[in-house]
């Protein structure tokens, strides 16, 4: 499988005051075209950071990423903020929903950044809504929906407007077993059937089995390789 | 536009917090419409005499300084003049103080020179043979039940009769008419004749208050003021030709400098409206990082974020100010009414509604602007994060 994303020698300094903290050190990592990827490791160990870096909302300190053949390490933050429209699903652990806003009408809006018309948007996102099974949800808020249904609202709007892959922080985190299987699942589908590439973060073992392959970061460093593709270069 | 709804939903969040601040910025606009409309009234100083048919004779050095009676058949002698009649202001009121009556003293002749008024030949013989005849306005007479052949006393706050007394008694001899085009308030005048009030009053000096002069050709405006304005050069009474509408506003103008004091107090209501709304704003905002921050994550640039901020605060400013400004547009009529004639503003127009708009559109940015930049310079992995 092709590899989708590179990442070469990724070092993240953050500074706090006059004291560096360097949260990755020189990471390396492939991920497929394909794939579906559980990255764990304890809290602080820069999971996060790493996430966030892979989907284009920080960029590294040293290092490359390249994604599709394209090196988002060096794009400016309007070319970013571009590429993630057209290439990133986001899925965060609190769901990050527009209270204001209805489930169909939060699902619109990253389809607002495209050419669509509003009948086009509107269709979109009531198929993405159905393919999270909450077609009979769209004029709800997030108030009137279950955490478990608001994850699922989010997970629409991650794919409405079909990006090449999602990053998922945590996104079981805040979910009881049930809804979590239910969100699990639907990643699962997304992976299998629809062939998209997924890194997520997570902190549950069993939330990381519906993974093709884990790899556990610990003090910003790559510690373990499972099976699929390899780890450091 | 497509993103109309995502402001009206920043708006509609707290919904008391929203309403509070329309509220002042109701409030706000209503007062600049008003005071707008008094700046209007007092300012009509600029108007040029060419084209007016009617001219106003008064003292060059007070409104309040009488004329000699005499000048009034030297004024008929100019040519182009086809009527000359006086005014005197009499400052009557009605039982009670607040019951302000717009009441002047005139001669016959003056009702020739007013054209608002509409009077029957029985009605003017009726006041010609009256000596304390008074010609009052419809609505003024509808205001109090006034009949034809009514006696009427009205206490004059300036001019005390001979034996001291401020109530001078009236016989209402017409209840006159106007025309359509008439100025707001020309239907709540009370003439009574110059020669019961000069004959009566303890300073009795013969003296009229001014001229009001009716030209046969308003071409003839500026000729004629020179020649009225040169038959009192160096005397001790010298006068000041002017258009009846500059002579309003300089009448008014005695109250004081309206115009500066209407700014400063439309600037201070603004002053207070840009501090209160953009704390308001900056409030909203504020509650709002997460969200902003998840419009940047999903691709909306930092352009658009800064779009969203400054179009809420512009919406909410134009909805109450354009909502403040019809409600002036309301209340300038009912304050004409209810003064009995004492408060006449011109309703709003275009000018005032296009500096309104700018204002409101004005205020909006500036209100806006520090919030909007401070979602739009967010960093994304920081307000995720909740740093
Ligand atoms: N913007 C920042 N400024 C300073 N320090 C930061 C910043 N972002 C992250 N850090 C630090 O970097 C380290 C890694 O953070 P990160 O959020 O990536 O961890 P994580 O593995 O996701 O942890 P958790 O499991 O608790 O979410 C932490 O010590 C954190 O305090
Ligand atoms: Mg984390």
């Amino acid at each position: 499988m092709a590899v989708l994303v590179e990442i070469r020698d990724v070092s993240k300094v953050y500074e706090r005051g006059r004291q560096k903290v360097e949260v990755l050190h020189h990471v390396n990592l492939d991920i497929a075209e394909g794939d579906f990827l559980a990255l764990m490791g304890p809290s602080g160990s820069g999971k996060t950071t790493l996430l966030n870096l892979i989907g284009g909302l920080d960029s590294p300190t040293d290092g490359s990423i390249t994604i599709g053949g394209e090196r988002i390490d060096r794009l400016g933050e309007g070319a970013l903020a571009k590429w993630r429209a057209a290439n990133v699903g986001f899925i965060f652990q609190f769901y990050n929903l527009l209270p204001m806003l209805s489930a169909q009408k939060n699902v619109e809006l990253p389809l607002l950044l495209t050419h669509l018309s509003g009948a086009q948007r509107r269709q979109n996102a009531a198929i993405a809504l159905q393919l999270v099974g909450l077609a009979d949800r769209a004029s709800h808020k997030p108030t009137e929906l279950s955490g478990g249904q608001q994850q699922r609202v989010a997970i629409a709007r991650a794919i409405v407007s079909d990006p090449r892959f999602l990053v998922c922080d945590e996104p079981t985190g805040d979910l009881d077993r049930q809804s979590a299987e239910e969100v699990l699942g639907l990643l699962q589908m997304l992976n299998r059937e629809h062939g998209k590439t997924i890194i997520m973060v997570t902190h549950d073992p069993r939330a990381a089995e519906h993974a093709r392959q884990t790899l556990h970061l610990d003090k910003g460093t790559l510690v373990e390789e499972q099976q699929g593709l390899a780890v450091g270069h | 536009m497509k993103y109309l709804h995502l402001v009206i939903a920043a708006l509609t969040r707290r919904k008391a917090r929203t309403a509070f601040t329309l509220v002042s910025i109701i409030a706000a606009f209503l007062l600049f419409g008003l005071l707008n409309a008094v700046r209007v009234a007092f300012s009509g100083g600029s108007d040029t005499l060419a084209g007016n048919e009617r001219l106003v004779v008064a003292s060059r050095f007070s409104i309040m300084t009488g004329l000699p009676q005499s000048l009034q058949a030297r004024i008929a002698a100019i040519p182009g003049v086809k009527a000359v009649g006086h005014q005197n202001w009499f400052g009557g009121v009605y039982q009670d103080p607040k019951n302000f009556v717009l009441s002047f003293a005139v001669d016959e002749n003056y009702l020739d020179t007013n054209p608002d008024i509409v009077l029957t030949p029985e009605q003017r013989k009726a006041f010609a043979e009256t000596r304390d005849g008074a010609l009052v306005g419809k609505a003024l007479a509808e205001r109090y039940g006034w009949k034809v052949g009514q006696k009427v006393p009205l206490i004059s706050q300036i001019f005390p009769r001979k034996d001291g007394d401020m109530t001078w008694p009236f016989t209402i001899v017409g209840i006159y008419d106007v025309t359509p085009d008439a100025p707001n308030g020309a239907d709540q005048m009370f003439f009574l004749h110059w020669k019961y009030f000069d004959e009566g009053n303890q300073y009795g000096q013969h003296e009229v208050g001014w001229y009001v002069v009716q030209l046969s050709d308003p071409a003839d405006a500026d000729r004629v003021a020179q020649a009225i304005d040169a038959l009192s050069a160096n005397s001790d009474h010298e006068t000041k030709t002017q258009t009846a509408n500059a002579f309003n506003a300089s009448f008014a103008k005695q109250l004081g400098n309206i115009g500066l004091i209407v700014t400063a107090i439309v600037g201070a209501v603004f002053f207070t409206l840009i501090l209160l709304t953009g704390n308001t704003m900056a409030q909203a905002v504020r509650e709002r990082i997460p969200e902003l921050a998840v419009l940047k994550t999903i691709g909306f640039s930092n352009r658009s974020v800064l779009g969203l901020v400054l179009a809420e605060a512009v919406l909410m400013l134009l909805v109450g100010g354009i909502l403040g400004m019809l409600l002036a547009t309301a209340v300038v009529p009912a304050l004409g009414k209810g003064s009995g004639g004492m408060i006449q503003l011109p309703q709003l127009g275009i000018r005032d509604w296009i500096e309104g708009l700018v204002l409101m559109i004005l205020i909006g940015v500036v209100v806006g602007v520090l919030p909007a930049l401070r979602g739009m310079r967010l960093r994304i992995v920081d307000a995720l994060a909740g740093r």
